[in-house]
């Protein structure tokens, strides 16, 4: 299997993500999708990283898990207190920025 | 000491406006009042000591002409300034001076009791005119005198709002100014018109262009009407007189030196000393003519209703200068000149005399007065000497230049304006004597139904503003005769009036200029008995009616039903100007108003609702919601991805 199967499989994880982004109603869905996004991001640079022979984008990886792992910590705890504030985790009533 | 009189006149020049200077500048010297006054007065004397030295050096027929380059103009000058001394503006430049002088003395004695700082401002006031008129009488050149002209103007608006906290005096003296610059604006085009014409506006120079020849006459009779406009707002002739009566507001020395001797004269002294300029178009000449007597007789008519004093005086004085306007249209302007001499003698003699008359009652109303020849009898003789000089009678002042004025209307042919002033001879006797009678005379308490101005005043005419003119008290007051102050310009004047005319009657004519020319040669014999006759006749419809009572005042106002009542409405000329300017400034802010309320408004509001409209369509976009924004961004960069691929391919 070369790079572009890799590639295609990150991209296709990527766009899964970002159309569960797009459409989930919960905010605990949208943060799901963020997940799958960064992993597929996560993808390529491994795949990079195998096809290059450079160890840079394993680093880079390591990198975006710990950070991902970090931002699932954060995204959750936002939500639990989103949730006792507003009694809802919709992000469709979530729009106090409307103009 | 040089003895040319135009040096002198020019010291005489800058006397009062050193006097104006030290009092514009040093505010501590005006502020004390009665110091500052003596320095005016001080400048005025000298100034007037200087005029008849210029006036006596001129005798030897010396004209002499000063001039400096004034607004230079590619390496010439435009224009000069200096003075021009000849016989006519020395001797104007003298009436001018002692009037002037004789009113500043006059006035510390009326307007005594006026606060210090308000006194300094009156007499600051006093040199600035006296200064701007004499330069205006010694102008070389219209551009001079046009300046000076318009100074004038200011002095007299300044002096007309003297007592500005009084509504009546702020509105006439807003309604001189522009009435007079209605005027004023056609003198300035006729100026400048003549300028394009001549290429220049020197006065010496013109005359020698009209004398060889070497003006052309085309469009000339535009630029003289212009010029005569000027004279026409000044010099208060019909339709513009209306100003005169109302600038009576003003103190009554103020009248005297500027509403009756000097500023409205300048019109006069402008068309005299242009008659050259005049004589070459005939059709403007005529209008003047019969304009001035038209004038002559409506003030004379309108004088005969007042019962304020000042107002009488006032409508006498557009009456004379209407004379003065006729016998310049006849082309003899020399009588015109002369009787614009004699008239700011014994004018400024009976306004002043009217001061001290007001100064004693409190009041301007005839009727509030009566029987004052016992109480003050100098002032009383004083004042008669002015009304028989004003009438016309023989060995006063005024006699002379009236028979100068009708025998110089005759010799030019004008017998329509003859008749009218024939008429103005007798109605000016008339409504003289009538105050002399009413106000002197008859019965002090007694309610009089003073003739066509029965008992009610002029619906115009405001009878509470009276009791402002003048410190006394009426009523806890006894009339008695004005301090020495007031009184000693009073006998000068009278004896100047009566002087001139015994002197020139008995010894001969005096004065340098021609009035002998005209009406002297030409006049019919039945000229002088016609006049003194119509005088006298005036003079005794007078007595008969006031005095003796023969004639019923009422029965004499309602034989005259319909005048008398046009005229105490003032032939409802200031209630057409009133209502046209009116409409006209109605209608025109209405336009105006449409324009910025529909017009000007309604283009920022467009602006503004489309702003707003616009806003709430653009509002729409955003929701508030994470998620749209997150597609915007998504959308947004594909699109960016697939045109740089588009672009790059």
């Amino acid at each position: 299997m070369g790079l572009q199967a890799y590639l295609t499989l990150a991209a296709t994880v990527f766009c899964i993500g970002l159309f569960g982004v797009l459409t989930r109603r919960n905010t605990i869905g949208i943060l799901l999708g963020i997940e799958l996004m960064l992993n597929a991001v996560n993808i390529n640079l491994v795949a990079f990283a195998r096809f290059s022979g450079s160890a840079t984008g394993l680093i880079f990886t390591i990198f975006t898990i710990c950070i991902t792992v970090s931002e699932a910590a954060v995204g959750l705890a936002l939500v639990i207190l989103l949730f006792r504030v507003r009694r809802t985790v919709m992000a469709d009533h979530l729009d106090l920025l409307k103009g | 000491m040089t003895n040319d009189p135009g040096v002198i006149a020019l010291i005489s020049l800058l006397l009062p406006a050193a006097a104006f200077l030290i009092l514009a500048i040093v505010a501590p010297l005006r502020r004390l009042g009665r110091p500052g006054a003596y320095v005016s007065i001080l400048c005025a004397t000298g100034a007037f000591v200087t005029a008849v030295i210029a006036w006596q050096g001129h005798a030897d027929g010396l004209v002499s002409k000063l001039a400096w380059d004034w607004l230079p103009s590619q390496g010439t000058s435009l224009a000069t300034v200096g003075v021009l001394a000849d016989g006519d503006s020395t001797l104007m430049l003298m009436l001018v001076t002692l009037v002037a002088l004789l009113v500043q003395v006059y006035s510390l004695g009326y307007l005594y009791d006026e606060r210090p700082p308000a006194l300094g401002r009156y007499y600051t006031y006093q040199s600035l005119f006296a200064f701007s008129m004499m330069g205006l009488v010694l102008a070389p050149n219209l551009l001079q005198l046009f300046i000076c002209w318009e100074l004038v103007g200011l002095c007299s608006y300044l002096l007309i709002g003297f007592w500005y906290q009084k509504p009546e005096a702020a509105r006439a003296a807003v309604k001189a100014f522009w009435t007079t610059k209605a005027g004023d604006v056609g003198l300035l085009i006729g100026i400048v018109l003549l300028w394009r014409q001549a290429g220049t506006f020197d006065l010496t120079e013109l005359r020698m262009m009209v004398t060889s020849g070497a003006l052309p006459l085309a469009g000339l009779s535009l630029i003289t009407f212009c010029i005569y406009l000027g004279a026409v707002g000044k010099s208060a002739q019909f339709p513009l007189h209306v100003w005169l009566p109302d600038a009576m507001e003003g103190p009554t020395p103020v009248s005297a030196l500027i509403h009756a001797a000097t500023m409205v004269t300048a019109g006069v002294y402008l068309l005299h000393r242009t008659s050259w300029l005049f004589a070459l178009t005939p059709d403007v000449l005529a209008l003047v003519a019969w304009i001035g007597a038209f004038t002559a007789l409506l003030a004379a008519v309108l004088a005969c209703v007042q019962d304020d004093i000042k107002r009488v005086l006032a409508y006498s004085t557009v009456s004379q200068l209407g004379y003065m306007m006729a016998a310049i249209g006849a082309g003899l302007s020399a009588a015109g000149f002369f009787h614009l001499l004699t008239h700011g003698l014994f004018k400024a003699l009976l306004f002043l005399g009217a001061g001290a008359v007001i100064h004693a009652v409190g009041s301007n109303d005839l009727s509030r007065m009566g029987g004052l020849s016992k109480r003050m009898p100098q002032t009383a003789v004083l004042f008669i000497v002015g009304t028989l000089s004003l009438a016309g009678i023989p060995l006063f002042g005024g006699y002379l230049s009236k028979e100068e004025v009708l025998g110089a209307v005759l010799a030019g042919n004008q017998i329509g304006p003859f008749v009218l002033l024939m008429v103005v001879a007798f109605l000016t006797a008339f409504y003289m004597f009538r105050v002399v009678f009413l106000a002197f005379f008859a019965a002090p308490a007694a309610r009089v139904v003073s003739g066509f101005g029965a008992t009610h005043a002029s619906p115009l005419h405001n009878p509470s503003h009276g009791g402002h003119d003048g410190p006394a008290k009426a009523g806890h007051y006894v009339p008695h005769d004005p301090p020495a102050s007031m009184l000693l310009p009073l006998y000068v004047l009278a004896l100047l009036s009566l002087g001139v005319g015994v002197y020139s009657t008995v010894i001969g004519r005096v004065m340098s200029f021609g009035p002998v020319t005209s009406g002297e040669e030409h006049a019919p014999l039945w000229l002088t008995p016609a006049a003194v006759g119509l005088a006298i006749a005036g003079i005794a419809l007078a007595w008969l009616t006031y005095q003796r009572r023969t004639i019923d005042a009422a029965r004499l106002a309602a034989a005259f039903g319909p005048i008398r009542r046009a005229a105490l409405a003032r032939f409802w000329l200031d209630d057409l100007y009133e209502g046209v300017l009116g409409i006209a400034l109605f209608t025109f802010s209405r336009i105006i108003g449409w324009l910025d309320r529909y017009l000007v408004d309604g283009v920022l509001n467009a602006v503004s609702d489309r702003t707003v409209s616009a806003g709430g369509v653009l509002r729409l976009i955003q929701t508030g919601r994470a998620q749209d924004y997150i597609y915007g961004v998504a959308v947004g960069l594909l699109i960016f991805i697939l045109w740089m691929r588009w672009a790059l391919a």
